[in-house]
Order: C-alpha cells, then sequence, then structure tokens
C-alpha cells in the first residue's frame, strides 16, 4: 500500500472518531446541564478544556456561554477540530482513498459531510434542533465504523484505520477523565449526593461507559470509574484496551510479535505494558493529572513515529 | 393532476432526436414517450429531483477550473434519455474504428518514417509547430505499436440528421465515469424501460479499460496503476472512479519514484514496480526534467523510463498533435492515405487560418462562423459568430492576423435537440455524443456514450465548465 495512502486512511478514521467523541461530550454535557444550577460558565467551560481548544476559543469569544461554546464545537471553521472539520477532512480524506474503501463506505461519509454542512448553513443549535443534529453525527459515524468492520478486507489498509481510530480514542478518553476528575473530586457538591452523582454518570456517559460500568462494578465511585476508563481490558474505549488493539494492528503490520522491529512499535508496546501492570491506587496516589497528562504525550509520540516508520519512507529510499 | 404532453413542443429549425418535423415521435423512442406520457409533472420532477440526490451522495462532483478549490458542483444529468438506434451505432461505430485506426497510424508515422510529409499529404511545418507535437519521441515506437489507447472524440448531429466528428480528444478524454454512472442512475429511474426496449450494456468498460491496460505487458501479472493530478483536479472523481473500479492502485506523481529508469510506486513496505500507467496528466506535466520544470504533478524521471521501454504510458505522450485544431482539417486525406478507405464518419468544413485563400474568407465572413483557437479545449478560447458583437469579432480577427497558425474556423452547425426538462416544462436543448473506444487488441466501441447538454435555452456551448449538463444514452440492440 502507498504510504500516502496509509496516512490518509489513518486520518480518515482518527477524524470521524474525533467527530463521533465531539457530538457525544457535547450532547452528554447538554443533558447534563439540564439538571445543574445555572451557571453558563461552570457547566460549558470544561467541554472545551477537554477538547485542549481552549486557547483558541478564549481568542475567538469573549465570554463563556452555552451556544457559542456549541457553535465552536459544532461548526466553526476557525475550530481546526470543529465536527465540521473533522467530517470535511475525513470525507477529504475518503476522497483520496476512494479505490480503498468500499462504495457503501464512501457515500455514508458523503452524507454525513452533506449533513454537517447543512447544519452550519442551519445554524442548529437551537436545544431541540442541536441534540438532534448530535445523534445524527454519533450514529453516521457509528454506521461507518460498522461497514468498516463488515465490508473491509482485512489487509493494511483496515489495520491503519483502526490505528488511527483506536489512537485517537485512547486520547479522547484520557482527556475526558483528565478534565472531568479533577473537576469533581474538588466540587462543593456533597460525595454520594445526587448531583455528585448525576456529574459522575455524566462522565462515564461521554465516553458510552455507564451502561458497561455499572454493570462491572455497580457503584459510581471515583477511584473504579478511573480504573475502568484507564485499565479495563475488557471495554473497547478504556485506554489500556485502545492500546491493546493498537498493539494488534501494528503486530499485523510489521510481522513480529516479540519485541519490535520499529520505534512505534517499541514506544507503543512500552506504553501498554505499563498500564498492564500499573495499579489504580498507585496512580491515585502519583496523582490523576501527571499519569494522564504523560499518557497524551507519549500517544503523541506513537502517532509521529507511527508516521516516520510507514507513511514517510521516502527518506529510507 | 396534469399528465406530461407534447403538443406545444417546438421542433421547429432544428433536428430534433425524439420527433420529426412533423411532431411524430421517432422509432426508437416511441416506447419511451409511451411511458412518460403516462407521467404528470410532478412525478417527472420528483424523479428528476431522486436523480441529484444520488448524484450528490455518489459524490460526482467536479471542481471548476475559474472557482475557488473545493467549490464542487454536480454535472446535472437529465432524466430523459438520448437514445440511438443500432443501425445508427453500426455506422458510428465502424466509422470511429476507422478513424482511431487512421489516426494511430499517422502519429506512428510523424514520429518514425515521416512518408506522410514526403508524400505531400499534410505540410511538414503544420505538424513541428504543434505545441503537442514532441521531438524526444523521433524514432520511438510504444508498446504494441499503439499511441492512442483511449479515446473520446466528440461526434454532434447537424440539422440534416448526420453525424460529424468535431474533435477527437486522443490526449486524456474525460467524461467516461460519467456515462457508467448516469447508466446506473437511471436504472433506477425507469426499470421497466431497460427490460422492455433493449438498451445495450455499458458496464464492461472497466474491465475492457484494465484489459487494454495489461495488453501493454508482457508480464502475465503487470502492475496498473492510475496517475492523478490529486484531488483538487475538476476530473478527481473519474480517476478515483476508474481506480477503484479497475481495481488498480490510484497515484499521484510523488508516490512515484524512477531508479535507473524503472519506475516504482512507494509503499508501506519498500518499493513495487510500475508496468502501466493510466496517466490522467497532460503530456507537459508528467516529468519536470523533460517537459515543465514546474511541474510538480508529474515524476521526475518517467519518461526516460518510458522511452527505454520499461513502463507503459496511456495514452502514449505526443498524441495531442492530433488534437491540435488545425491538423483536425486533414484527417479525411489521412485516412485516405493510410487505409485507401473514404471517411465514413464526416468531419465538419474546416478552414485553415493559415492558409491564405481561408483566412480571407474567415475575416469576411466572421459573422457566420465558429473560430477556435487550434491548442485550446474545453470550449474556451472561441466565437460564436453568429452570437458575438462587432467588437468581439474585430478581437478575434486581429488575433487571426497575428497568429493565423493559432486558429480555425468552422460553419455553425446546427446541433440536433433532445427533450430536456427545465423549471416548468420540457424543452428541446442541443446535445453533443462523446462515444469511447478502446484501443488494446482491436478497437472496441463501448455501446454507450456521454451526451451533453447545454441546459441554457439557445445555447450550443455543451461543456460542464460552462454550464452543460448531461443525459444517460442508450443503444438499442435492435
Amino acid at each position: 500500500m502507498l504510504g500516502r495512502v496509509a496516512n490518509t486512511i489513518y486520518w480518515m478514521n482518527r477524524y470521524l472518531e474525533r467527530a463521533e467523541n465531539y457530538a457525544r461530550f457535547m450532547d452528554v454535557n447538554y443533558n447534563l446541564s439540564l439538571e445543574l444550577p445555572p451557571n453558563e460558565e461552570q457547566q460549558w467551560k470544561p467541554l472545551v478544556v477537554i477538547t485542549g481548544d481552549w486557547e483558541l476559543y478564549e481568542s475567538l469569544n469573549s465570554k463563556v456561554e452555552k451556544s457559542k461554546v456549541n457553535y465552536f464545537l459544532a461548526f466553526d471553521e476557525n475550530n481546526p477540530n470543529s465536527i465540521y472539520n473533522c467530517i470535511s477532512l475525513a470525507r477529504e480524506n475518503a476522497r483520496a482513498v476512494r479505490p480503498e474503501i468500499t462504495k457503501e463506505i464512501w457515500e455514508q461519509i458523503n452524507s454525513l459531510y452533506f449533513l454537517v454542512k447543512q447544519g452550519l448553513e442551519q445554524k442548529r443549535l437551537d436545544d431541540k434542533e442541536l441534540r438532534g443534529f448530535l445523534t445524527e453525527i454519533k450514529n453516521g459515524c457509528q454506521l461507518v465504523y460498522g461497514m468498516y468492520d463488515s465490508t473491509i478486507s482485512r489487509n493494511e489498509g483496515w489495520d491503519f484505520g483502526k490505528l488511527g481510530q483506536v489512537i485517537e480514542r485512547a486520547d479522547k478518553t484520557s482527556r475526558v477523565l483528565d478534565a472531568k476528575y479533577h473537576l469533581l473530586l474538588h466540587s462543593p457538591a456533597k460525595v454520594g449526593s445526587s448531583l455528585d452523582l448525576i456529574q459522575w454518570a455524566a462522565l462515564l456517559k461521554s465516553v458510552s461507559a455507564y451502561d458497561m460500568y455499572r454493570k462491572k462494578y455497580g457503584k459510581l465511585t471515583p477511584s473504579s470509574i478511573a480504573e475502568f476508563l484507564i485499565l479495563d481490558t475488557q471495554f473497547p474505549r478504556s485506554i489500556l484496551a485502545c492500546l491493546i488493539n493498537a498493539e494488534k494492528s501494528l503486530i499485523t503490520l510489521c510481522g513480529s510479535s516479540v519485541g519490535f522491529s520499529n520505534i512505534a512499535q517499541k514506544q507503543l508496546g512500552a506504553l501498554k505494558s505499563q498500564l498492564e501492570y500499573d495499579d489504580i491506587n498507585d496512580i491515585i496516589s502519583q496523582g490523576m493529572h501527571e499519569y494522564l497528562n504523560d499518557i497524551q504525550l507519549r500517544l503523541n509520540e506513537i502517532s509521529s513515529s507511527i508516521y516516520n516508520s510507514f507513511f514517510d519512507i521516502e527518506i529510507h529510499v | 393532476m396534469s399528465k406530461i404532453d407534447f403538443t406545444a413542443y417546438d421542433t421547429k429549425d432544428f433536428y430534433d432526436e425524439m420527433f420529426d418535423e412533423n411532431n411524430n415521435v421517432r422509432p426508437n423512442y416511441k416506447m419511451f414517450l409511451e411511458r412518460l406520457e403516462k407521467l404528470s409533472h410532478k412525478k417527472l420532477k420528483s424523479l428528476q429531483y431522486a436523480t441529484d440526490r444520488a448524484q450528490l451522495s455518489l459524490g460526482m462532483t467536479f471542481n471548476v477550473y475559474a472557482d475557488n478549490q473545493g467549490v464542487e458542483r454536480i454535472l446535472h444529468l437529465d432524466i430523459i434519455p438520448r437514445i440511438i438506434g443500432n443501425s445508427e451505432w453500426t455506422l458510428l461505430e465502424r466509422g470511429l474504428q476507422q478513424r482511431i485506426k487512421a489516426l494511430n497510424l499517422f502519429i506512428q508515422d510523424i514520429y518514425n518514417d515521416q512518408k506522410v510529409f514526403k508524400d505531400k499529404i499534410i505540410p511538414k511545418e503544420m505538424i513541428l509547430s504543434s505545441v503537442s507535437y514532441l521531438k524526444q519521441l523521433e524514432g520511438f515506437k510504444p508498446p504494441k505499436d499503439i499511441w492512442c489507447h483511449i479515446t473520446g472524440s466528440d461526434l454532434i448531429k447537424g440539422g440534416d440528421g448526420q453525424y460529424y466528428v468535431l474533435e477527437d480528444n486522443l490526449r486524456c478524454p474525460s467524461g467516461v465515469s460519467y456515462m457508467l454512472e448516469n447508466r446506473e442512475i437511471l436504472k433506477r429511474t425507469f426499470p421497466e424501460l431497460f427490460e422492455q426496449l433493449g438498451v445495450k450494456p455499458v458496464y464492461d468498460y472497466t474491465h475492457t479499460l484494465r484489459d487494454t491496460l495489461e495488453y501493454l505487458s508482457d508480464k502475465e501479472k503487470p502492475v496498473v496503476v492510475v496517475l492523478t493530478p490529486g484531488v483538487y483536479n475538476a476530473a478527481y472523481f473519474e480517476h478515483s472512479y476508474l481506480a477503484q473500479q479497475m481495481g488498480a492502485e490510484l497515484v499521484e506523481g510523488k508516490d512515484l519514484i524512477v531508479k535507473n529508469d524503472i519506475v516504482y510506486m512507494i509503499t508501506t513496505n519498500g518499493l513495487q514496480r510500475v508496468d502501466v500507467i493510466y496517466r490522467r496528466l497532460d503530456d507537459e506535466y508528467i516529468d519536470p526534467l523533460v517537459f515543465n520544470k514546474q511541474s510538480l504533478l508529474g515524476t521526475p524521471g518517467l519518461f526516460n523510463a518510458y522511452i527505454k521501454g520499461n513502463v507503459a504510458l496511456v495514452n502514449a505522450p505526443g498524441t495531442g498533435v492530433v488534437d491540435d485544431k488545425a491538423v483536425y482539417a486533414y484527417i479525411p486525406r489521412i485516412i485516405k492515405y493510410y487505409l485507401g478507405e473514404d471517411m465514413i464518419l464526416p468531419n465538419v468544413k474546416t478552414y485553415i487560418c493559415d492558409e491564405e485563400q481561408d483566412r480571407k474568407y474567415v475575416i469576411d465572413n466572421i459573422h457566420n462562423l465558429v473560430v477556435k483557437q487550434t491548442d485550446a479545449s474545453g470550449g474556451y478560447g472561441m466565437l460564436i459568430g453568429p452570437k458575438s458583437t462587432k467588437k468581439e469579432q474585430q478581437e478575434f480577427i486581429t488575433k487571426i492576423k497575428n497568429k493565423p497558425r493559432n486558429y480555425i474556423a468552422q460553419p455553425m452547425i446546427n446541433l440536433s435537440r433532445v427533450p430536456t426538462i427545465t423549471d416548468d416544462t420540457i424543452e428541446g436543448r442541443h446535445v453533443d455524443l462523446r462515444p469511447y473506444a478502446l484501443y488494446g487488441d482491436d478497437i472496441k466501441i463501448i455501446p454507450g456514450a456521454l451526451t451533453r447538454v447545454a441546459l441554457t435555452k439557445g445555447s450550443i456551448v455543451v461543456n460542464s465548465s460552462q454550464g452543460g449538463g448531461s443525459k444517460d444514452t442508450w443503444v438499442l440492440n435492435r
């Protein structure tokens, strides 16, 4: 497979995953805000912080308002990570690798694009409109994942796509947990109060983890929630599960399951092994924020190593 | 609900493909008309609307050069098809085969023996002065001696009901993806007609195309790629469509590398040798070492690899000479010279401004003529005499006098019309016809075509970049 093509597939999947995550974060936050005491700044600022684009938001907006935050995350063309931009880029990438994907996938990504384009034109930001829109985005992206699973051969392209998806997913899960965990531990709401519970439940729902978490742990406690989102090996959005899947794809691509054959495989293997032997109590006593921040940095490193090892091989010619 | 009727349909002054001059339906369209007349206007509109949606969701979009990057349009597909009877098609097929065979011999000759000059069939200077003539190819013979593997000639039908070849398009003719996708869409629009009418299928085009490309290599399983300028090219949809349909890799110039005159693509597992390149890049961009030095689209060293015989390029470089509109005028003589046959499909009468007598005629009669720049395409650089102002005519006269070699003129042809859906009714619109030919072990004409239609009332400019749309073209079994 062409290096350029592999890179494009990788990013197409990352952008789709990002758009889907944003849509879910926003939807959950919206739902949550309806039941919290009115304070726009407190309710909506963390949402922007999770995405890592707070500085950009501040430079474009004078204050934190629900409609402005939603516009920024969903439609703003000045925000490179807005849903609109992510879907547009995913489509541009899909177009560039049209021969590698199936007709079903292309048409679905294309129709997602028309959905966001229309959303932008109609400014779907009203209370009812926005949630409908977010649901359509989430379902639309999930539909692509399903089509990917059922129409794409398990070839190189599939593995590069999978890599992009799970690395993006691990990054987003770590960011949500990072932003919210801190905030909730230091929130004035009484531990175990209904306000407290709603917020922890919202954190789980932001990464579609509520139902599976309840099944496994029953009770909502901060340390179990952190454990579930970081170290669970069975839940597909936990950081460790994402790393396990990323490693599987890298092994297929590199052809060696023992040791490593390039720097990407080395870095990923090291991070995965660390998480395999980490204990939630150690993580908490060490400092959750430092721990998650380290994961995010290393994920970025892994992403650039993948680029250097597979996509930019002209240098080795 | 008002049904569709054609009592007010105007067939005056032009050849109409559906009705004769007495407003009687022509035999090819009889069954289609019966079907159409059962529909209400509202139903017809909704069928048309569903078509527009289908095109968008298929991503059948193109970028217009003059627009900003990223502005996409669909090529409007009018759902009333162009229907061609079998006997008419057979003639067309023979005519095109004859023409392509002769042109291929002609190209081989001008780059090799140059007998055609020695026998004074065409002036040598005319060819050597063409911007598309590539001196680097002198003495070169391509694999299997085939130069024009893929042709998409533009034909028109005049007021006399006769087909004329307007342009040969031997470089990178585009539009075939629209022929194929239009058919898929129309099969959903009028499924019952396809069963009853006996329409020849076009679906095997991409299979034949792959065979045509593989034919050029001696390997059992040659590596075939489609070379595109990239996603911002107006025809990118088509490049990716063809690659995907053929199961070929879609590459950009930067995905290829030439080492020791062998072409490789850069894959995640290292270099892989490429045997055949269907390039959708004009000659001047394919190799910055030989042609346009500024070109970032091509691959350095590609041309030399080609000359050494290590890779096949489709179409061969250098075929653009035939697309020169001044050469066009000589094609009847070229066919006679190489094949000893009379031309089956006529040319449009052409005045060569480089020849003094013709030039004088053109300048005196410019208001009645269509003047074309010899090295332009896409409907650009032309003057439609009867529809132009005195000032525009004067400008063209000046241009002709300054550079006579760059201009030819033709009489205004009244392009035939086909009923076309407009905002509130159905009216005749002018059309042309672009069938596709593939030259492999023999010359195959795909029984179908892209019919381009000038959507603006009265207009004869059918180019997609200038407000043209398309129609599906049905060739009947009988």
